[in-house]
């Protein structure tokens, strides 16, 4: 189209990029985040104990806990605490007859109101009470289910946007004439010429990384986007697709007559690492629990492991015999298990998983700085003709809302969850409110005033709200810097410093952004200087 | 993209006809054949793999999506570095209706 196949691909490139940017800043950040959702978590439900308990007491207590309240229930599903996790959180599924109707005033629960949940402290057995909240989850969800939006659509778009990514990757690769050099090139205090190799160096930097990060998270949710192959494949019968490829458990037969009471789960699990020669379980699910046919899902506990596909055992939960294990999984099955868990990167230990987060920062950075790009290179276009127009504007104040607005949405976010009133009302949505309030005001204040004193305002702005999260987390809460670092606490106190961390970067952005100076042309330069020389010479 | 160019005003015709020869509208075509061409091409791509791929069933229609996600991606870039944009449709549309069409011959939408 354009002269080239090369001029092509970089204009393919620019617009690929800048069309989905923000909204795929929003899920690069979000998704980033993600990676510690189980801290991030912790540190928003400050009063959750830090026990660590063995598996066994923690399985007993959680089945003790359950027989006592959800005794009717038809599924219990259990997650075992683990060093990123103390807590134990407990779900349980009820039978259509004890579904609760939606209270006035409050959302429709998410499967009709079936399903009741429980933080559990694994040590003693009690429920723990902690503040309502969604914590790192609400991070996770939104990367692909956004919000406010129906969830199929919203991964529809999260899918093209996903899809953008990938072509403008592979564009942006063909753009480069000299990929390696560019490796170890950055030109200081050059205005469009700096932001395009920042641009190279951030994205040339971590380049698997955002090719495996967007392939594999189309792949996610690759049965949503492509479902015809099933159709073709299995027309009469679509589960049976699930069931031979993703090789799950077959259908748990209905309740049987009669009750009968299970074995102690300790012997179950015994039977479990028995049967894998060592290795721990993770969790478990029961179905039909206290029935003559009960039987229970043992799952292995991640981390040796690429795939998400975890190998689980099923046990009659009354004699104790083993009923079923998974099957080994074909080639394309262990493939998609191994691309979806470098997506999740479950198996990542904590060297591994700073990496990980290091990566999508810098994913995060490359997004930022390429829709910066656009705006820094078609301003001197609108320069001469001395007005800015509607495209560029538009960009300014979108490029204001979501670079230097999100980090300000985000630190909110936390905000809200040490100053909201604990005893408030479906308090995790109102956190939520006020994810998408600040961010909002971004935007708002993005397009009322597009120009660069808005930009280092809002940055300095984030800046301030996650350097003085420490010290909110100090006032309002019990686990502080001076408690975790002291206890040796990694996790509560890394977070702490993480965002210290934050909010230095973020204020350093807005000090450059302060001091900078449009640089000046070679042709602009000389005559300057003519001009300089002419006066002296006048002056003489 | 040819444009037509004339030193006299352009006639209603003339500018009417700009409308679908101009520059813009062969953006717009190689943007739709990217993107709803692409998807078109990368559903056949899954079904002719779930049919046409010797193995189990199920594994074969996960190699299809695997396979699918990368034509998608491949068939935008050819959308825009093709020559023209009819040439952009065709190299879009025909290796789709050939895949179809085996797949149709090996018993796919029977």
């Amino acid at each position: 189209m354009k002269n080239g196949f090369r001029q092509s691909m970089a204009w393919l490139h620019t617009w690929t990029g800048l069309l989905v940017g923000w909204l795929l800043l929003l899920i690069f950040m979000a998704g980033t985040a993600s990676y510690y959702r189980e801290e991030i978590s912790r540190w928003m439900r400050p009063e959750l104990p830090a026990t660590t308990v063995s598996t066994d007491v923690a399985a007993a207590r959680a089945v003790q806990y359950l027989q006592a309240h959800a005794g009717q229930a038809e599924t219990w599903f259990v997650t075992l605490p683990d060093p990123r996790n103390p807590a134990m959180r407990l779900f349980w599924r009820n039978p259509e007859s004890l579904a609760k109707p939606p209270v006035d005033g409050e959302r429709r629960r998410r499967g009709g109101g079936r399903f009741g949940d429980a933080t559990v402290d694994p040590n003693t057995g009690d429920k723990l009470e902690a503040r309502d909240t969604r914590g790192g989850e609400f991070f996770y969800r939104l990367h692909f289910d956004l919000h406010y939006i129906p969830v199929v659509w919203a991964r529809y778009l999260v899918g093209f946007c996903a899809m953008f990514m990938l072509v403008a990757i592979i564009t942006g690769v063909i753009t480069h004439k000299k990929i390696f050099k560019d490796f170890f090139t950055f030109r200081k205090d050059k205005g469009l010429r700096s932001w395009l190799d920042f641009h190279n160096v951030s994205a040339v930097m971590a380049l698997p990384y955002h090719a495996m990060i967007t392939y594999t998270g189309i792949v996610t949710l690759m049965v949503m986007y492509l479902p015809w192959g099933i159709k073709v494949a299995y027309p009469t019968d679509e589960n049976a697709f699930f069931s031979e490829a993703f090789g799950g458990m077959p259908e748990v037969s209905a309740p049987a007559e009669g009750r009968s009471s299970p074995l102690p789960i300790t012997r179950l699990l015994e039977s479990a690492r028995a049967h894998w020669q060592g290795v721990d379980v993770s969790g478990f699910t029961v179905t039909h629990p206290g029935a003559a046919n009960a039987v229970i899902d043992i799952r292995q506990r991640d981390g040796r492991r690429l795939s998400t596909d975890t190998p689980a055992l099923r046990y009659d939960m009354v004699s104790g015999q083993l009923l079923s294990e998974t099957p080994a999984s074909g080639a394309a099955t262990a493939t998609r298990g191994v691309l979806y868990g470098l997506h999740l990167a479950r198996f990542a230990d904590w060297g591994l998983r700073a990496f990980f987060f290091v990566s999508g920062l810098i994913g995060c950075l490359m997004v930022a700085s390429g829709v910066v790009l656009w705006a820094v290179k078609e301003r001197p276009k609108h320069a001469k003709r001395s007005r800015i127009g509607f495209g560029l504007r538009l960009v300014d104040a979108l490029n204001i809302g979501a670079v230097a607005g999100l980090p300000i949405a985000f630190a909110a976010y936390f905000w809200g969850n040490r100053l909201l009133p604990v005893r408030l009302p479906e308090r995790a949505d109102a956190e939520v409110s006020v994810f998408f309030y600040a961010w909002a005001a971004a935007l708002l204040a993005g397009f009322i005033w597009p120009r660069r004193s808005m930009w280092t305002g809002l940055l300095y702005l984030g800046a301030v709200l996650f350097a003085l999260l420490p010290l909110l987390n100090a006032l309002t809460t019990q686990a502080h810097l001076g408690v975790t670092m002291v206890s040796g606490d990694w996790v509560l106190a890394g977070f702490d410093l993480v965002m210290l961390a934050f909010g230095a970067m973020l204020a350093l952005c807005g000090w450059r952004m302060q001091r900078w100076t449009p640089p000046i042309s070679a042709a602009e330069k000389k005559k300057r200087a003519a001009l300089q020389a002419g006066t002296a010479g006048a002056g003489a | 993209m040819d444009r037509s160019s004339s030193s006299a005003r352009p006639t209603t015709a003339q500018r009417l006809a700009s409308c679908f020869t101009g520059p813009g509208v062969g953006v717009l075509s190689r943007s739709l054949a990217a993107m709803l061409g692409g998807y078109a091409l990368a559903s056949v791509t899954s079904v002719f793999c779930a049919v046409a791929l010797p193995g189990a069933r199920g594994q074969a229609v996960l190699t299809g999506m695997l396979v699918a996600i990368i034509v998608c991606a491949c068939a935008a870039l050819w959308a825009f570095a093709a020559r023209t944009a009819l040439h952009a449709w065709a190299g879009i549309l025909l290796p789709a209706l050939l895949m179809a069409a085996v797949a149709r011959a090996l018993g796919a939408w029977a």
